[in-house]
């Protein structure tokens, strides 16, 4: 059985089976080897309460790359989504602010609050769009790399640059305020009204363990401007039976191209001999070999926990030491007897048809950052709840629905260590339906069943190090030609044969498949397998 | 459903106003929604606004040349500017002096940013000796606000406030006069009245977007209905109608009306530059004073001027004998669609092309076929004869089109 294999791919997440898929398509012999029984890593959708299927980690779509979806045929092996309708804010004054996909009717529902801010809405939506538009083929190419003098490298930062000159003046001055700006301040330049700001600031912090005040996290901002479905950019879906049906169309790819997909095959850690990779260890004492092997997890995991620092440079050591993680985020999803009614808009309306966020002033969510840095989590938190139930009827029995939060802060090091999440768990649960009662007040009542992930929960179940959603921080320090380390850019790794595919890499995390597909592209274009 | 248990549905919708589905009502739903036979509705701002009452709208447009029609205008948007220095104020953002505009005066004008592209077009009336209304297709509320702080000026935005209806046609002047209590045959083309119609009070203006003799009226919205009433009580014997969209969008191509969003696009929601358009370039110049106090854009239109012109709005008549021609060949009589159509035409001469067509209808009062769009100024002059693509049974073909003066219908009784 030795050398069997082109690649083994360590961990069957959304990445590693694109990484398969691409490579599969190519001709090559490709084993994914995932941990657990299920597919999809993050990217994941469980039955964990009879009836009811939840998309346990990630729970919306938009960075899928639209060239993916064509180039491994989704929609064909099954990947559907349904457009999210709107952004709901219900306030804890018993009002609500709900920003539709309709310009006229979000313009109305703002003005409410402040006719300023509704005129300047659309312009502030242009603005991102051109600079998302601007952005865009850099989330679709490797990462650049100032230091090298190839070329092929100046010619394509001078590219870079000359796209950069053609911006107008004032995008090219957005541009860098959003690269140093904090998300709040940033938002204070165009709008005065906090009921508005509260939920677009949140875009900047999701996934990091950082404020809606600190400096940096404007730029995230533009990150949800760059998804899009069916050609619509900036659009956000659900995927039509959970995250994980995103995963397992990718996972039918890759298969239908010859890839071999194995669940329940926990890998104890990478070959390496000679300083090169011959492939893996399994938990149960097997060895498979390849001619590569790639990993589709974390970079701590994968150097520390699979290859180990004695096959590492020193320098290497250290950046992987310094990459942050820093989990920020839990995850309570629940199971619900009906509809959710909020005391704004107690109709089981439009309003429910997109994605809610409890984030009712700035201040609500820099008090939530304050507790985290000191090591609680957040007593009111910041919640991102989604009922994919309301559009996809597929995910739970008829007239019952699913409840998705998303909740932040919730940090890794609490108080007490990681370890001691255990004995908070139940606590950081109740707190989650405390703040939710606070606009649903009858949410306890038609809870049928809670599933409470911690961050600590996320890196054991889910080999997420350190809880972090998005294999490390989307802090400009941490992305492009420094993702995950300086020199170490373009999925290649200080280990000979070793390659990574996963959101550690460029372009980071959510359900893009970019990392993935411009890894194994990267692989074949440079014949090392 | 009935109608009226429509218009109770939205009764009911009303009262929980942020909730409601898009678009919502006008304050003439009631009325217009029970008229509206087709249910054949679009969408205007927001608001639910008949395309035409019958399934197709001919007997509304006939009855606009002809006798009389009230169109529910209320989506467009109103801002009310008052205060010592409101007519210091709409000089700086309009393309318009303003000062001298006399107190019951009516203008039509466009505004821009400061690279002197067009940001939307509308009128403005001087209400009092300090009070302006500013009427406009895209909200403009704001982009007002941001330029007022220098200005001793309040603004006020009555879009959702004040009703408005068109009421146009040949007869229209005679139906209003039998129902107002002033003397209508005073009001001047382009000017304005505080009057009483029936019981209500009401302004009106000598405006409109029909290129037939006509009037807008504009009232608290909570009497639109009354109003609505009013009119269709005495409307029989000069032949009035509820009409929709559709009529007013053939009427407004024959009088060489523009309209924002289709054949122009406001600068504000551009993506690239080359969508932008001068008032030049989308034949607003003679709105346009150059030589006075600074105004938003006024370098950018002076190095226009400078330079010349690069486009044209040009007024289209296309050949019909070609035309037949070619639905000949197919062994097809000709047949064009009633309705105005806004798709977007190329415009060739020279074998390459050197404009687009932006709207255009056969117009039934003319007996031609008519387009507008911008033409490349260096063939853009009158009598010039280009070609335009016209698709016979899905297949493309070119025929002849004369450049021509707009409006291509100038009744004299519209001005009378």
């Amino acid at each position: 059985m030795s050398n069997n294999w082109d690649a083994i791919i360590v961990g069957g997440g959304h990445n590693g089976l694109v990484c398969a898929a691409y490579l599969a398509k190519a001709g090559r012999r490709v084993l994914v080897l995932e941990r657990r029984h299920v597919l999809g890593g993050a990217a994941v959708s469980e039955e964990v309460f009879p009836g009811f299927t939840y998309s346990v980690c990630s729970y919306v779509v938009s960075l899928l790359r639209p060239s993916i979806v064509r180039d491994l045929e989704l929609a064909k092996h099954g990947y559907q989504t349904i457009p999210l309708e709107c952004s709901f804010s219900p306030l804890p004054d018993g009002d609500s602010l709900c920003r539709w996909s309709d310009g006229d009717r979000t313009r109305r529902e703002i003005a409410r609050f402040s006719k300023r801010d509704a005129e300047l809405y659309p312009e502030y939506g242009k603005a991102m769009g051109q600079l998302a538009a601007f952005a865009k083929p850099v989330i679709d190419a490797p990462a650049p790399k100032p230091e090298s003098l190839d070329p092929r490298e100046l010619i394509s930062l001078l590219r870079l640059g000359g796209r950069l000159r053609d911006l107008p003046t004032d995008l090219r001055e957005l541009e860098l305020k959003l690269m140093t700006m904090s998300a709040a301040d940033f938002l204070d330049e165009w709008f005065e009204s906090d009921v508005l700001k509260a939920p677009m600031s949140v875009s900047g912090i999701i996934g990091t363990f950082l404020g809606v005040r600190s400096p940096g996290t404007a730029y995230v901002l533009l990150h949800h401007y760059m998804g899009e479905i069916d050609g619509a950019f900036r659009s956000w879906g659900f995927a039509k039976g959970g995250t994980g049906a995103i995963s397992n169309a990718i996972a039918s790819s890759a298969r239908s191209h010859g890839a071999e997909i194995r669940t329940e095959a926990p890998v104890h850690k990478i070959l390496v001999e000679g300083g090169e990779a011959k492939g893996v260890v399994l938990q149960n004492g097997d060895e498979l070999r390849a001619r590569t092997v790639i990993s589709g997890c974390d970079p701590r995991l994968t150097f520390f926990g699979f290859v180990g620092r004695e096959h590492l440079p020193t320098d290497f050591v250290r950046d992987i030491e310094r990459y942050k993680l820093r989990g920020s985020s839990g995850k309570v999803n629940l199971a619900l007897d009906r509809a959710p009614q909020f005391a704004s808009r107690p109709e089981p309306g439009p309003h429910l048809r997109g994605d809610i966020a409890i984030a009712p002033s700035v201040d609500y969510l820099e008090r939530a950052y304050e507790q985290a840095k000191y090591g609680e989590f957040s007593t009111r938190p910041y919640i991102n709840a989604v009922v994919p139930s309301m559009v996809d009827p597929s995910v739970a029995p008829p007239g019952k629905h699913v409840l998705s939060c998303f909740v932040q802060y919730a940090p890794y090091h609490i108080e007490g260590g990681p370890e001691s999440w255990e004995q908070k768990r139940e606590a950081f649960g109740d707190t989650v339906i405390d703040t939710l009662a606070e606009t649903i007040p009858d949410i306890r009542e038609i809870i049928l069943h809670r599933q409470v992930l911690t961050p600590w929960d996320l890196e054991q179940e889910f080999g997420l190090s350190e809880g972090n959603i998005f294999h490390g921080e989307l802090s400009p320090e941490q992305l492009a030609f420094l993702r995950p380390a300086s020199g170490w850019a373009r999925y290649k790794t200080p280990v000979r044969k070793l390659w990574m595919c996963a959101s550690g890499t460029h372009p980071g995390g959510g359900i893009m498949g970019a990392p993935g597909a411009l890894a194994a592209k990267e692989m074949l274009r440079s014949r090392a397998l | 459903m009935a109608a009226g248990t429509l218009a109770e549905t939205w009764a009911r919708g009303a009262r929980l106003l942020p909730f409601r589905a898009m678009p919502i009502p006008t304050p003439f739903h009631p009325r217009t929604s029970e008229a509206c036979s087709s249910l054949f509705w679009k969408e205007w701002a927001g608001y639910h606004a008949v395309r035409s009452y019958d399934t197709c709208h001919e007997r509304e447009y006939y009855a606009l040349r002809h006798a009389a029609v009230a169109i529910d205008v209320s989506p467009l948007f109103k801002v009310d500017v008052r205060g010592p220095q409101a007519a210091d104020f709409l000089s700086f953002v309009t393309v318009r002096s303003l000062r001298k505009l006399g107190l019951g005066r009516v203008t039509y004008l466009c505004w821009c940013d400061d690279d002197g592209k067009v940001l939307d077009d509308g009128t403005v009336m001087r209400l009092g000796e300090q009070h302006y209304r500013i009427t406009s297709a895209d909200p403009g509320y704001f982009w007002l606000a941001r330029h007022a702080r220098r200005f001793d000026v309040e603004l006020e935005d009555v879009s959702g406030q004040i009703a408005s209806l068109a009421v146009q046609g040949p007869t229209s002047r005679d139906l209003l006069q039998s129902v107002c209590a002033d003397d209508l045959s005073e009001l001047g083309f382009f000017r304005s009245m505080q009057t009483r119609l029936g019981n209500l009070e009401c302004l009106i203006t000598r405006t409109g977007y029909t290129g037939d003799l006509g009037f807008e009226l504009w009232l608290p919205a909570t009497s639109a209905v009354e109003l609505w009433d009013t009119l269709f009580r005495a409307g029989g014997p000069f032949g009035l109608l509820p009409a929709g969209l559709d009529a007013l969008d053939v009427s407004r191509v024959e009088a060489g009306f523009i309209l924002l969003g289709i054949d122009y696009m406001s600068a504000r929601r551009c993506l690239a530059e080359h969508q932008k358009s001068t008032p030049t370039d989308i034949g607003l110049e003679r709105c346009v004073q150059l030589e006075r106090e600074p105004f938003l854009g006024q370098a950018a239109l002076l190095a226009e001027r400078e330079r010349g012109p690069a486009w044209n709005m040009a007024g289209l008549v296309i050949d019909w004998e070609q035309l037949e021609t070619l639905f000949e060949a197919e062994g097809l009589p000709p047949s064009l669609p009633t309705a105005a159509w806004r798709g977007g035409l190329p415009v060739y001469a020279d074998g390459r092309q050197v404009g687009r067509a932006t709207s255009g209808v056969f117009s039934p009062t003319l007996k031609q076929n008519l387009a507008i769009g911008q033409i490349e100024a260096a063939y853009g002059q009158l009598g010039r004869v280009l070609e335009i693509e016209a698709t016979v049974e899905h297949k493309r073909h070119r025929v002849a089109a004369t450049v021509t003066n707009r409006p291509f219908y100038d009744p004299p009784h519209k001005r009378s």
